[in-house]
């Protein structure tokens, strides 16, 4: 039964960083979402898998409420704050082209592995599963896509990648993380995309655009100039 | 001795004689997936018969290259048939002559002459085609490369008899993650090398479009059919890589007896129907991607292949 919980432990963790770099790559907002459920349901898998094999009770716990706020509330949430447009457009202005973006992405998982290896080699080995390296490369690459996105709801989604990623090292290292913590958080993260789907719809209003990476820099208009994009 | 060369034969004829039907059957299911009735299974046959009893016209500005070409690309996938495991899952008589990188370069070498013999009537449309079957091709080979690499480091070897054993024993192996992303990675290679839809269209006869299909434009009769059934060859033979290989040996003959060997061959096609099935899936499902996305769709089969790595690394650490 035990290398069956690992392996099977080890490809819910495998998969979980594949959706982290198609969340780098896509370019479909509705795409980009629909990975991160599937990033969050991973993340839940991996979690009961390793309940079952370290028997830990909490672990199901955090399975629970990450199912119910991340796969169910969350794009609910989003679905009824932020402007319906969005679902259906392209994102086509990336920061950087779509290959240049994923070998960097690459480049940080090797990184995030020489990161995690002495954190690895100081645990006890129960502990050392591939949950920590994966989990430091998902909190690397949530923060990379943040970095190369340009899209409001993109970028929301990216930062509640790196918090996925933050929990599948958690859950890993701390098995008996009290349920409280997991609450908090997840409450934290759907109140955060209750104000960036409110935020990005009032932005939409005003300017008629979510593309948010263009707003960097606050031009006034010139006089007699073209109205800056 | 003479039985291993007896089977080794017969996985020939296999991959031979049941490769125009594997095609004939991926093409019905797809009309039918689009409702339309769609040609008989059996039409490969007839076009590969008529074609043999046609002229062939060979234009005289061309080169030995040209004449070459044919047989070579008859030929390369028959050699890696008898390489790889098809029927068995002990080696053969020939086994013994290359490992899956070799089978990897041979299959290459059929198409290094393909693009040759596709640029030498100074065809235009040829050239465009070639150029953009090398581009599909150089993208791909870093893939190929990372796969075998990946597969030796799991593996502790390249030679594919002892690569299958190792998903399926302990059977949890199956779950491997390398394993899984090397699975993916692989599909989406053999979609890009066998010409399939998010790559290439291959019921698509436009020109201008067309990336694998350039490479048979200016031949005809005879040279027509061995470049057909050269096609037809590479695809089964890619399949049985994947599914033999990559996947999991079940159905293969363990025993050698030759009830078991030719009862392996129902079973064989059986995954092969089932692959077929998938790939049906993928390419009614998706659009062909434009030109310039290929290196995209190239470029996340790499990320796979590097990431199935990466987790092989990341476990050694366990």
């Amino acid at each position: 039964m035990t290398p069956w919980l690992d392996n099977l432990n080890a490809l819910a963790t495998g998969l979980f960083l594949l959706t982290a770099f198609g969340m780098v790559a896509m370019r479909q907002v509705r795409g980009c979402l629909n990975l991160f459920i599937l990033q969050s349901v991973l993340l839940a898998a991996s979690a009961v898998l390793l309940g079952l094999r370290y028997s830990a009770g909490d672990l199901y716990g955090v399975a629970i409420v990450g199912i119910v706020s991340k796969v169910i509330l969350l794009p609910w949430l989003l679905r009824k704050t932020a402007p319906a447009e969005i679902y259906t457009r392209r994102e086509v202005d990336q920061v950087l082209n779509i290959p240049t973006a994923l070998l960097i992405a690459l480049a940080l998982v090797i990184l995030s592995y020489f990161l995690a290896l002495p954190l690895l080699n100081a645990v006890a080995p129960e502990f050392r599963g591939p949950n920590l390296p994966i989990g430091i490369a998902g909190l690397l690459l949530g923060a990379f896509t943040i970095t190369v996105r340009r899209e409001a709801v993109p970028l929301l989604l990216g930062l509640l990648a790196m918090e996925n990623g933050a929990f599948l090292a958690g859950i890993a290292l701390a098995r008996h993380l009290p349920l409280l913590v997991e609450l908090a958080i997840a409450t934290d993260g759907l109140i955060v995309v209750f104000i960036v789907g409110v935020l990005t719809r009032a932005i939409q209003k005003q300017v008629g655009t979510t593309a948010v990476g263009e707003m960097a820099h606050l031009k006034e208009t010139p006089a007699g100039g073209e109205a800056p994009r | 001795m003479l039985r291993m060369i007896l089977y080794n034969v017969l996985q020939v004829l296999v991959v031979l004689g049941f490769s125009p039907l594997a095609a004939g059957v991926l093409n019905r299911l797809k009309e039918m997936v689009q409702s339309k009735h769609g040609p008989s299974i059996f039409q490969p046959y007839r076009d590969l018969w008529k074609f043999f009893h046609k002229d062939e016209i060979v234009s005289e500005e061309s080169s030995w290259i040209f004449r070459f070409t044919p047989y070579l690309v008859f030929v390369t996938p028959l050699f890696v048939t008898l390489l790889i495991p098809v029927l068995t899952t002990y080696p053969l008589f020939f086994a013994f002559m290359g490992d899956m990188i070799a089978g990897g370069f041979v299959l290459a070498l059929g198409g290094f002459f393909a693009a040759l013999a596709a640029v030498d009537t100074a065809n235009p449309y040829g050239p465009v085609g070639a150029s953009r079957t090398r581009m599909v091709g150089f993208l791909a080979e870093p893939v190929f490369m990372i796969v075998f690499f990946t597969v030796s480091f799991v593996a502790g070897s390249t030679i594919p008899y002892i690569v299958q054993e190792k998903w399926i024993t302990p059977p949890a192996n199956f779950f491997m993650p390398s394993h899984v992303l090397l699975m993916l990675a692989f599909l989406m290679l053999i979609l890009a090398e066998g010409g399939r839809i998010p790559v290439d269209n291959p019921s698509g006869h436009f020109e201008l479009a067309m990336i694998d299909e350039s490479k048979s434009l200016e031949y005809s009769g005879p040279g027509l059919a061995l470049m057909k059934w050269g096609g037809y060859m590479k695809l089964f033979v890619l399949m049985c890589i994947f599914l033999n290989v990559l996947v999991a040996p079940w159905g293969l003959a363990s025993a050698p007896s030759s009830g078991a060997v030719l009862l392996a061959i129902p079973l064989v096609l059986l995954k092969i129907f089932g692959f077929l099935l998938v790939l049906i899936v993928i390419e009614s499902s998706l659009a062909k991607l434009r030109l310039f996305r290929i290196a995209e769709f190239l470029g996340a089969a790499f990320i796979t292949a590097v990431a199935a790595m990466m987790m092989q690394v990341f476990l050694v650490g366990r």
